[in-house]
């Protein structure tokens, strides 16, 4: 499924790397703990996480994730937001709290687990 | 010059997660039997029972630095270590600014604050365990406003440390130094001046770790030196 999809069925706002929405999303990874995700995050999940700190740009960089999901309203740093648009990650925003966020993710059929 | 062991992170009895017997006089008896120079008093998101350390340190030639163990927003925790009270309160006041919730004492631990007899002398009522609303960024620009250092907390550690939460540490950051838990633990590859520290929350805990001075004085300010190597002072060779 093309992130622009999933953006648009949840209701997700970009912040920047609005250019990359084309990208496929193979699956989803939630953690809030950078030094987890870039131990267990797969290439080309989406990443669900309240951390708004700059470096998530360069860890979702670095494991060519789909893109980046924050939760519960929050908003990125300035510094994060430079970064993304720099590196032309996609960067969401999503009102909801991450537990249902992930539940409807995983309703339009994304998984946490490959095959 | 002086060849000073340091233990520059511990706690006392102020910090939830700190045994009661880390009174002030306590600390500064284990201290001085473990053959410390120098021990810098680093309480969770406080420094309320520094003024009490120092005094019980006074008579036996231990030094005491002020400092706080602050939490950042991405729940790392940061050193700061001050080489005046005045910008040590200052650091205090703006993180308890930025500090929310109480403390339940059933479910976190007391948090007592002491004078130099370690009689009780109050309670803080914050929530001292918890993370502040502070960027990491700004807890760093807070530790310098106020003339201190900044030294990132047990970074080999996997959690509540720059690199557990947020994977790397940023280069454009300002640190001072990083501590590591122990020597064997040296992940960096020099990239930081590197402390060791005990990170002690009870009695027994205090001087396991320390780090090794040839400075001048034990002040914050020739421990900057040191970490920057000017002048001649330099950290020695571990242990």
């Amino acid at each position: 499924m093309k992130l622009s999809e999933i953006m648009q069925r949840l209701q997700l706002e970009v912040r920047a790397g609005g250019g990359s929405l084309s990208h496929e999303v193979n699956g989803g990874y939630a953690s809030d703990l950078l030094s987890d995700v870039i131990a267990n995050a797969q290439e080309g999940d989406l990443w669900v996480t309240l951390q708004t700190h700059q470096n998530i740009i360069a860890v979702a960089s670095m494991k060519e994730l789909a893109g980046i999901v924050l939760v519960n309203a929050r908003e990125p740093e300035v510094d994060t937001l430079e970064k993304a648009k720099e590196e032309n990650v996609p960067l969401l925003v999503s009102p909801l709290p991450a537990f249902e966020l992930i539940g409807r993710l995983h309703k339009l059929g994304l998984s946490g687990i490959r095959a | 010059m002086r060849v000073l062991y340091a233990d520059l992170h511990i706690h006392t009895c102020l910090s939830p997660c700190a045994e009661r017997e880390m009174a002030p006089s306590r600390v500064v008896r284990e201290a001085k039997e473990r053959g410390l120079d120098v021990i810098a008093i680093c309480d969770h998101n406080s420094a309320e029972n520094v003024v009490a350390v120092r005094g019980a340190a006074a008579k036996v030639g231990l030094a005491v630095i002020g400092g706080m163990e602050i939490t950042s927003r991405e729940e790392a925790h940061v050193l700061g270590l001050f080489p005046a009270d005045s910008g040590l309160v200052a650091a205090q006041n703006l993180v308890y600014a930025h500090l929310a919730g109480e403390n339940d004492p059933d479910t976190f631990g007391e948090q007592l604050v002491m004078d130099k007899q370690d009689k009780v002398i109050g309670q803080n009522r914050r929530l001292l365990i918890g993370a502040t609303d502070l960027t990491l960024e700004e807890v760093v620009r807070t530790i310098h406003e106020f003339g201190g250092i900044a030294i990132a907390s047990h970074v080999d550690r996997p959690s509540f440390s720059v690199v557990s939460q947020l994977g790397f540490i940023p280069q454009e950051l300002g640190l001072d130094g990083v501590e590591v838990s122990s020597w064997n633990a040296l992940p960096l590859r020099g990239e930081w001046p590197v402390i060791c520290s005990s990170d002690a929350h009870r009695p027994a805990e205090i001087g396991t770790e320390y780090t090794c001075f040839l400075i001048e004085a034990p002040t914050v300010s020739e421990i900057r030196m040191a970490l920057t190597q000017i002048d001649g002072r330099r950290i020695l060779a571990e242990g």
